[in-house]
């Protein structure tokens, strides 16, 4: 494909090692990292040779954590302690979550996040998932011999805030510097249309193991813009395997299993159904705890006629993401298949039938959506590939917005708006006098407060005594480019200002993520400060190289004493970070920040400027 | 620089050259966007969000019928008055009417073909609004007079809207 090709003012690339950049697939039910090496996106092998890892954490009573193969091995006999499908409860409150009857955890009901009771303590959804990020981190390190400078995570693109930002929470905990949040449906569109030169539009249908995603991509000059996405967050293979459960229950006459039976009748019934996607028939066995053998056969038609209508209910969202996109199915170009669960195939045959065209499976399903975000992370960090650039537009999956009077949603900004974004609109107050309101965020398609998500609630006080209808409240809210929003509020005539970032309700305050980052590292047996300092001088690096090539691009948009105070602020900063003082280095980059901010924000006028100028001259040529 | 048209180089006008807007927008993005600033400082980082912020709003603005004709009505010190003034023409009052009589009737019946004849119908009458605002902007720069039919548009998205809401049960 034609890749757009300007380099970045000041970003000429400068002959140096490359950053150490990884992509990670957080999985419902294996996950794995992947990187560029010497130009080419390889999934990273334990020592073992194994790429994926089971997204299953086992929380021991010595206090010791089992990661993966290890935790899995155990999941049968002490289920409570060992947590699969994670991915599942992220972001969520208990009430959202339906099968909890059928799960052998101890779940906590609280006011935000459900948690787990496991014989370590009470562990947030956010903990399991930071040590299955954390796992992925220290083989990526192995692997690549050093501190990482950043990693993609990606998320499915149906995730809406909550699950976002518990995600990007999980990520920091583990260690991660997170680049950039990224959907899988649009890493895996990265991964298949750098590899194949695509152009056109392109649907991306993926089914992972807990998680249902669609997007609807248009490729072209380097250019992967996403045009609608719609899915279900809580729709995926792990529901195929219940259904199989059920079904040899049913079928085998047994009593209602408890937990470790029903663990033990998942594994079987996943390997049934693994089997299923090369043979029209496939035993399913398995060995309870009372001794009872459980024997029956499942063929191929059976397994489809009891799943059925969850194939069905992956093309309801189809629709909608193409009617969002504003197309029929058959200017569809391509289908790019992605996710285990879609090797199943009667899922493969829907597909074929919806959009009239057999499915692309080119690359591996389970590895495709790391790969792309490893290429990703190689660009975000700065490892611009020569002769190889490419940008991504995403969208928000939900539309945002805040409680009217009634229980009524104002939708702010809708579903399938172009991300990073941002948008205000005004309010006023209902009573006489009133001096406070009430800002409600919600997500959600739906008009009534009560069907959507709340996000957040937060409070303007202040406001004049006016009477009702004349103050002027203006909501302002920003979503960045992972998808997370920030709400802020003013009253036009006062100035009164309150403004959140949304995370209350759901997420893990700033104290916690501290507080977990210590006691990660203790129980790791890692050093704090070691680690403080390292990712100090890593960022101070980083910070020094773009500014110092901002410079050396664009000095003459420095002003008066501008340059010389950067210089010294550079070389103090350079200084500090060759001592072993962390928190000086962090001072100094704060510092650095500050005073090159007119310049960046010059810098970035500019580099509009010069966008237009140079589409005049091509202007002028036709 | 709060002008969508001069964020993007292109001529102040209702008639949209709408490859030449995506080629521009992706010209800008493909300099302010936050990926092409990721491992930038933060002040950097900062103003690339507000930037691309920004680009996205603007060619959301100038692609949507409504909102650039919002945007050139204020650019030429017209107020929309799409909130303070409802009076329409009695004709197309009549028409909305009609329009929302079929629209309720399908929806009782769930008569999915008559409701996408309805949305078929409206997007017609859309773009013959269209031509016309175009018309009376471009052609005979009658701003003021172009307002009503701005109202008028308005009023038949969001006709159109109730529609895709019917067509999508939950």
């Amino acid at each position: 494909m034609a890749l757009l090709q300007i380099s970045e003012p000041g970003q000429a690339p400068a002959p140096r090692e490359p950053r150490r950049a990884v992509g990670i697939d957080l999985g419902t039910t294996h996950s794995l990292a992947a990187t560029v090496r010497d130009g080419v996106a390889v999934a990273l092998a334990d020592a073992q040779g194994r790429v994926l890892l089971p997204s299953i954490v086992r929380y021991r009573a010595d206090g010791r954590v089992e990661v993966g193969y290890e935790a899995q091995a155990h999941q049968a006999e002490d289920p409570k302690n060992t947590i699969a499908s994670v991915k599942r409860l992220m972001g969520r409150a208990l009430k959202d979550l339906a099968w909890t009857g059928s799960a052998p955890y101890d779940f906590v009901d609280g006011p935000g996040m459900v948690q787990l009771r496991t014989v370590a303590g009470v562990k947030s959804p956010v903990e399991v998932s930071a040590e299955i990020l954390r796992a992925l981190r220290l083989r990526a390190e192995s692997a690549l011999g050093g501190e990482l400078a950043g990693a993609v995570v990606t998320v499915p693109a149906y995730f809406d805030d909550a699950q976002r930002q518990a995600t990007k929470d999980a990520a920091r905990l583990a260690g991660l510097e997170v680049l950039r949040l990224l959907n899988e449906p649009t890493a895996a569109a990265v991964a298949y249309g750098l590899d194949n030169a695509a152009e056109g539009v392109y649907a991306v249908y993926d089914l992972g193991g807990g998680t249902f995603d669609i997007s609807i991509l248009r490729l072209a000059r380097g250019v992967f813009e996403v045009l609608a996405t719609n899915g279900d967050a809580a729709l995926g293979g792990d529901d195929f395997d219940q259904r199989i459960v059920r079904w040899a229950i049913a079928e085998t006459r047994l009593p209602e299993p408890g937990a470790t039976d029903a663990r033990r009748l998942l594994l079987a019934a996943r390997a049934a159904k693994e089997r299923l996607a090369h043979e029209q028939a496939a035993p399913l066995q398995a060995l309870l705890a009372d001794g009872t053998r459980v024997e029956c056969m499942l063929t191929r038609a059976t397994f489809e006629a009891l799943s059925a209508d969850l194939v069905q209910r992956t093309l309801g969202p189809v629709r909608r993401a193409l009617r969002d996109a504003g197309l029929a199915a058959a200017e569809v170009k391509g289908v790019v298949m992605v996710g285990g669960a879609t090797r199943m195939v009667h899922v493969q045959r829907a597909v074929a039938e919806f959009f009239g065209r057999e499915p692309l499976n080119n690359l591996d399903p389970d590895q495709v959506v790391a790969l792309g975000a490893a290429r990703q992370a190689n660009v975000l960090v700065g490892n611009r590939p020569a002769g190889e650039d490419w940008l991504l537009l995403d969208v928000i999956p939900l539309s945002l917005g805040i409680e009217t009077m009634g229980g009524l949603v104002e939708r702010i900004i809708p579903r399938n708006s172009t991300i990073p974004t941002a948008r205000a609109q005004e309010f006023t107050t209902f009573r006489d006098g009133q001096s406070a309101m009430s800002i409600h965020v919600v997500q959600g398609e739906r008009e009534r407060v009560a069907d959507c998500r709340s996000l957040a609630r937060f409070e303007l006080r202040g406001i004049p005594p006016l009477p009702a209808g004349v103050a002027r409240v203006r909501v302002r809210f920003q979503v960045d480019a992972d998808g997370l929003l920030s709400v802020s509020a003013r009253e036009k005539s006062t100035g009164v200002e309150a403004s959140v970032v949304v995370k209350p309700s759901y997420g893990l305050s700033e104290a916690d993520i501290e507080r977990l980052l210590r006691e990660a590292a203790e129980h790791a047996q890692e050093d704090m400060e070691v680690r403080s300092l390292a990712e100090a001088r890593v960022e101070a690096e980083r910070l020094v190289t773009a500014v110092r090539g901002a410079i050396a691009a664009d000095a003459a948009l420095l002003e008066g004493e501008e340059r010389a105070e950067l210089e010294r602020l550079l070389d103090a900063l350079e200084s500090l970070a060759r001592g072993t003082d962390a928190r000086a280095i962090r001072n100094a980059i704060a510092a650095l920040n500050r005073a090159s901010e007119p310049f960046a924000a010059r810098r970035m006028n500019e580099a509009v400027r010069r966008a237009l100028a140079g589409r005049e001259i091509a202007r002028l040529d036709l | 620089m709060n002008n969508p048209f001069e964020l993007f180089g292109l001529p102040a006008r209702y008639a949209l050259d709408a490859q030449a807007l995506e080629r521009a927008w992706h010209e800008v993005q493909a300099r302010v966007h936050p990926d092409r600033h990721a491992h930038a400082g933060e002040a950097a980082r900062r103003a690339s969000l507000a930037w691309s912020a920004r680009a996205n709003e603007a060619y959301r603005t100038l692609r949507d019928p409504v909102e650039r004709a919002r945007c050139l009505l204020e650019l030429n010190g017209v107020d929309p008055e799409f909130e303070t003034n409802t009076t329409m023409p009695e004709a197309f009052l009549q028409r909305q009417i009609e329009f929302r009589e079929t629209l309720e009737e399908a929806r009782a019946a769930k008569d999915v073909a008559a409701l996408e004849r309805l949305a078929a119908d409206l997007a017609a009458e859309a773009r013959a609004l269209e031509a016309e605002i175009e018309q009376r902007m471009d052609g005979a720069g009658d701003y003021a007079g172009a307002a009503v039919l701005v109202r008028e548009l308005r009023f038949l998205h969001r006709l159109a809207e109730a529609v895709e809401a019917a067509r999508e049960p939950e």
